[in-house]
């Protein structure tokens, strides 16, 4: 791999990485005012409030970086970086195109899931190094969260890798059928469930609860470092979108997909990213217990289940 | 040196320089963050050697679960922001467990250095051979590990519930 290649491939997972959360983002912002029939802002930049996610931008880059005077200075500035960088590191591995990822890597699988396991430490910094009780809360609830939705993910994840015989994205995505969609659903209905709690969105915001935790480990944040928390929960919706489009809906396979694979990933992916902004608008927030029993009483044995079917589907060979 | 040696020294470097300060600092949530530096420094150091499963279980399962975990323990206690003075040990303590570590480690040495031929050489491990091994040769211990680890979780839920009283559960 030459040097330009090296430096082509890497600028181009940073532009997706630029892009495409804040396409989410934008997509968040209009299909929600739709949903709940509310404009919302529909001035700035004339058609349909265009610019609003622009002005969002440099509102947050006005504001005032503020540390608490009680908060430990080095893990609080470190915490949103904590959280935004890995998810750069697991866009560079998934794959959009056939034989086209920034990178890749024969366990590309298992590198998103590592890297999202590390994102997800960032939120706990914050909670803990605010030095409020809101914060700590919020980081208390998220750890429980984070801990118990880890288990369901790996496992559906897993079901797939043993349906596909490969912990490749690329080659999971080349062996899936169609038959996947009933065989594995099962899995991903579990995925699609822990990876918006995962995400620590609603209805799983419990941590964030903007209502009773004032935004939980977030509410000492003001300005970038604020606007890099909510960037990363968006490129959270990007990788797990872009996830669940490549292993649960076979990625790039559709009509043409020799020229237009990519566009039928981005199309699946950008599907599943309304399907999650739906769910925060359609239910309203699970409390603690429910939460915890909805993981452990219901996903780890639907995952565990869908696990026992997708190994007697390999073995006598469907 | 070769890149793989560069990348090699660089994880280990940042291996034990995490290792040293989760042991060395007072700050105890720093500490725990420091182990996640360690752990990412050993997860380099196997990526380099072609480990590439390992590695990437290694910081899935102790990075996104164990490390999770301590925080979360560590926030219900009151682990305080700036150094905890409180558990600070004695002199003594300090001076034997300086020496037993740096016993340890020489032992290590001694035992690990004359294996080593001073190239970093990559073996490529792919996850099917570690399958292999972890589900055919070594299939026996695996099991009972897995056997032991949920006699554990038995045992701690009956620890946790044996002694309280019906009906304060």
């Amino acid at each position: 791999m030459s040097a330009l290649e090296v430096t082509l491939r890497a600028l181009s997972a940073l532009a997706a990485f630029l892009v495409l959360p804040l396409v989410v983002g934008q997509a968040e912002h209009k299909v929600m005012a739709h949903m709940q029939g509310r404009l919302g802002p529909m001035y700035a930049g004339g058609f349909h409030g265009w610019a609003q996610l622009v002005a969002d931008g440099v509102k947050f880059a006005q504001k005032e970086d503020i540390v608490p005077r009680a908060a430990d200075r080095g893990v609080f500035r470190l915490a949103p970086a904590v959280a935004l960088v890995p998810y750069l590191v697991a866009l560079a591995v998934l794959p959009v195109h056939p034989g086209v990822a920034a990178v890749d890597v024969p366990g590309s699988v298992l590198v998103v899931l590592a890297a999202t396991a590390v994102g997800a430490l960032g939120t706990l910094m914050a909670g803990w190094s605010s030095a409020n009780k809101y914060s700590l809360i919020g980081g208390l609830r998220a750890a429980a969260q984070l801990v118990s939705y880890e288990l369901p993910i790996v496992l559906a994840v897993a079901s797939v890798a043993i349906a596909g015989g490969s912990l490749s994205l690329m080659a999971l995505a080349d062996a899936w059928t169609p038959w996947w969609l009933l065989w594995q659903l099962p899995g991903a209905v579990v995925f699609l469930v822990a990876g918006v709690a995962e995400l620590q969105r609603p209805p799983f915001d419990m941590p964030i609860a903007d209502a009773e935790l004032v935004m939980g480990a977030w509410t000492e944040y003001t300005g970038l470092r604020f606007a890099f928390f909510l960037l990363a929960e968006y490129a959270g919706i990007v990788v797990v979108s872009v996830l669940f489009a490549v292993l649960w809906l076979g990625g790039w396979q559709g009509p043409f997909d020799d020229t237009l694979g990519w566009l039928w990933t981005l199309l699946k992916a950008f599907g599943v990213a309304i399907v999650v902004v739906w769910v925060r608008v359609s239910w309203p927030r699970l409390r603690e217990d429910q939460l915890q029993r909805l993981a452990w009483l219901w996903l780890v044995p639907l995952g565990l289940l869908q696990l026992l079917l997708t190994g007697v589907g390999v073995v006598s060979g469907w | 040196m070769t890149p793989l040696d560069t990348a090699f020294a660089a994880s280990s470097v940042l291996a034990v320089v995490g290792g040293v300060l989760a042991v060395a600092t007072r700050h105890v949530v720093h500490a725990a963050l420091w182990l996640v530096v360690a752990l990412l420094g050993v997860a380099g150091a196997l990526l380099v050697l072609g480990a590439e499963l390992v590695a990437l279980v290694l910081v899935l399962v102790y990075v996104g679960a164990v490390v999770v975990l301590v925080l979360f323990a560590l926030m219900l206690t009151r682990a305080p922001v700036g150094p905890d003075r409180e558990h600070a040990p004695g002199p003594w303590r300090v001076v034997g467990g300086v020496l037993l570590g740096l016993a340890t480690a020489g032992l290590l040495a001694t035992a690990l250095v004359p294996l080593a031929d001073g190239t970093v050489e990559r073996a490529d491990v792919t996850s099917q051979q570690v399958a292999g091994q972890l589900f055919a040769t070594w299939v026996w211990p695996f099991e009972l590990l897995s056997l032991l680890l949920l006699a554990a979780l038995v045992g701690a839920l009956a620890v946790a519930r044996v002694g309280r009283k019906e009906g304060s559960a």
